[in-house]
């Protein structure tokens, strides 16, 4: 493509595929105490959400 | 719906339901720009863009872009419709925050503790309380493994016993109720000596440390109870604590607030990066509108180009990090914690020294927000369930906003303080949060 270049493909979609864990940090933890940010978090289950059929012992809101 | 935007000399466009992020050329962020941030995007250019554009561009090339933006949209990764994602249950908590002490050894003029008591009698948490509290948590945490406590005040380590009785009757449990915590500490570094920087480094997972940048805006408002300035003072013990954070590899962030007095802000976190700390984190301050310190309206604009100009030093210096312009655009969390943000009231809650329970730091003491006690007194199932249900999608202008999925729907308590609703976030901190973001994806993605 000549005028579009993407950089980030549909990352949402895929999380809510295998995510829910509910093992990831709380954010207002980290360092704020004030202005929650969450993008800038860790999933605690990347490597996990990679690879799905592994992701079968998490359940929603666990 | 999507959300162009241009920093450092490049243009971008978010497509806010996808998380996908694409780089335009001059053409591409023309047409988005005329399309708009609701759409539709028609299979072929309409006409009337077809003729505003062919002024400066052929019309081949308006088709020739067009078709490239189309076939994004068909991925599914541009004016993606928004998806029904349904919040998971929720109603286990996750982590805590013990206000070990309701007591300071400063006297700081925007402290939402109003100078470390919270309203209530000064007092620090005894181990029974906080004891009681780490047995609330392992109990209504049903299946999840990683906990997390987080020591706070006041300023915690006048309660410094109880903070270490604590950590090791919750480490003595872990094994057998099968779970992982990790603490962190926030500190004003005033009593930080020796002794308790290698405890707290040994035992601490994060430690928070608050300064607020150069000596003389410090000082104006981070005051001893004699009212003098705190910084010569604090500064020996947080340098001190974030070499032993360096040493060891441990996280650690120096975290400052910025007020009225100073929403052009960049000289004082770079101050903190010439002193040597390399994780920073600067807030903007939340008091009431009137309070001489509350940031308003007319600073916005300030604010933004400070952040405009913070970004430009980040593009070029890679000595420290800013908290907000870290993002995770890979690894990042799943869409299900993004739908709700910080927990506050569902899976995140604050403890009184005296073992009240409230939804977050910020509501402690705060009449008609107290969720139970950590003795085994009744819950409030109703008030948990009011701030679960409180996702992006349930709030009327988060639905509507791109930064949806990154921001989560902003500070519960910054909403209550200040607009007297939950569902309502607080405006001037969405207009600051939106900025952070386009920062932080134009700082990752120039990369
Ligand atoms: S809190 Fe504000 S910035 Fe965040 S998603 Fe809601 S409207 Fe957007």
């Amino acid at each position: 493509m000549k005028h579009v270049k993407t950089l980030v493909p549909a990352t949402l979609k895929r999380s809510a595929q295998n995510g829910g864990c509910g093992e990831c940090q709380t954010s207002c933890q980290s360092a704020c105490k004030t202005s929650c940010t969450v993008a800038n978090q860790k999933c605690e289950n990347t490597r996990i959400r990679k690879q799905p059929s592994e992701n079968q012992q998490f359940s929603i809101g666990n | 719906m999507i959300h162009t935007f241009s920093g450092l000399g490049g243009h971008f466009v978010l497509d806010a339901e996808s998380g996908a992020v694409h780089q335009l050329d001059e053409l591409g962020l023309a047409l988005l720009t005329r399309v708009g941030p609701e759409g539709p995007m028609t299979d072929v250019c309409p006409p009337a863009i077809l003729a505003a554009l062919s002024r400066v561009w052929p019309p081949e090339e308006i088709a020739e872009g067009w078709d490239e933006l189309r076939q994004l949209r068909d991925r599914g990764e541009l004016f993606t419709p928004a998806e029904a994602y349904r919040a998971p249950e929720a109603g286990r908590l996750k982590a805590l925050c013990l206000h070990v002490a309701h007591d300071c050894d400063l006297r700081c003029g925007y402290c939402f503790a109003g100078t470390g008591h919270y309203g209530g009698a000064r007092g620090l948490m005894p181990f029974e309380t906080a004891r009681a509290a780490i047995d609330l948590l392992a109990a209504r945490s049903g299946g999840r493994r990683n906990l997390e406590v987080d020591f706070f005040g006041g300023e915690p380590l006048l309660a410094l016993d109880t903070v270490k009785q604590t950590v090791a009757y919750a480490r003595a449990h872990e094994t057998e109720w099968g779970k992982r915590f990790r603490f962190t500490l926030t500190t004003n570094g005033l009593a930080l000596d020796a002794d308790n920087i290698a405890w707290l480094d040994a035992e601490m997972d994060n430690l928070v440390l608050s300064l607020d940048g150069r000596p003389n805006v410090n000082d104006a408002v981070r005051k001893t109870p004699t009212g003098a300035g705190s910084y010569e003072k604090i500064l020996p013990g947080l340098l001190a604590a974030a070499r032993a954070r360096e040493a060891s590899g441990k996280d650690y962030y120096v975290r400052g607030t910025f007020t009225a007095r100073n929403p052009d802000f960049v000289d004082d976190l770079l101050h903190l990066a010439e002193l040597g700390f390399r994780h920073l984190s600067m807030e903007p301050v939340v008091l009431p509108e009137g309070h001489p310190l509350a940031l308003r309206e007319e600073h916005v604009p300030t604010v933004l180009a400070a952040y405009d100009r913070l970004l430009a030093i980040m593009r070029e210096r890679g000595d420290f990090s800013f908290f907000h312009f870290n993002i995770d655009l890979d690894g990042g969390p799943c869409v299900y914690k993004r739908l709700r943000g910080c927990g506050a009231g569902f899976e995140y809650a604050a403890v009184s020294p005296e073992g009240e329970v409230y939804p977050c730091h910020q509501f402690v003491g705060k009449a008609g927000f107290r969720l139970g006690d950590v003795w085994g007194g009744s819950w409030d199932d109703a008030l948990s369930g009011r701030f679960a249900a409180l996702t992006v999608e349930t709030k009327p202008d988060c639905a509507v906003c791109w930064a949806k999925y990154f921001c989560s729907g902003g500070c519960a308590a910054a909403a209550v303080n200040l607009n007297g609703r939950m569902d309502k976030p607080y405006g001037l901190g969405c207009a600051l949060q939106r900025k952070r973001l386009e920062c932080a994806l134009v700082l990752k993605l120039r990369d």
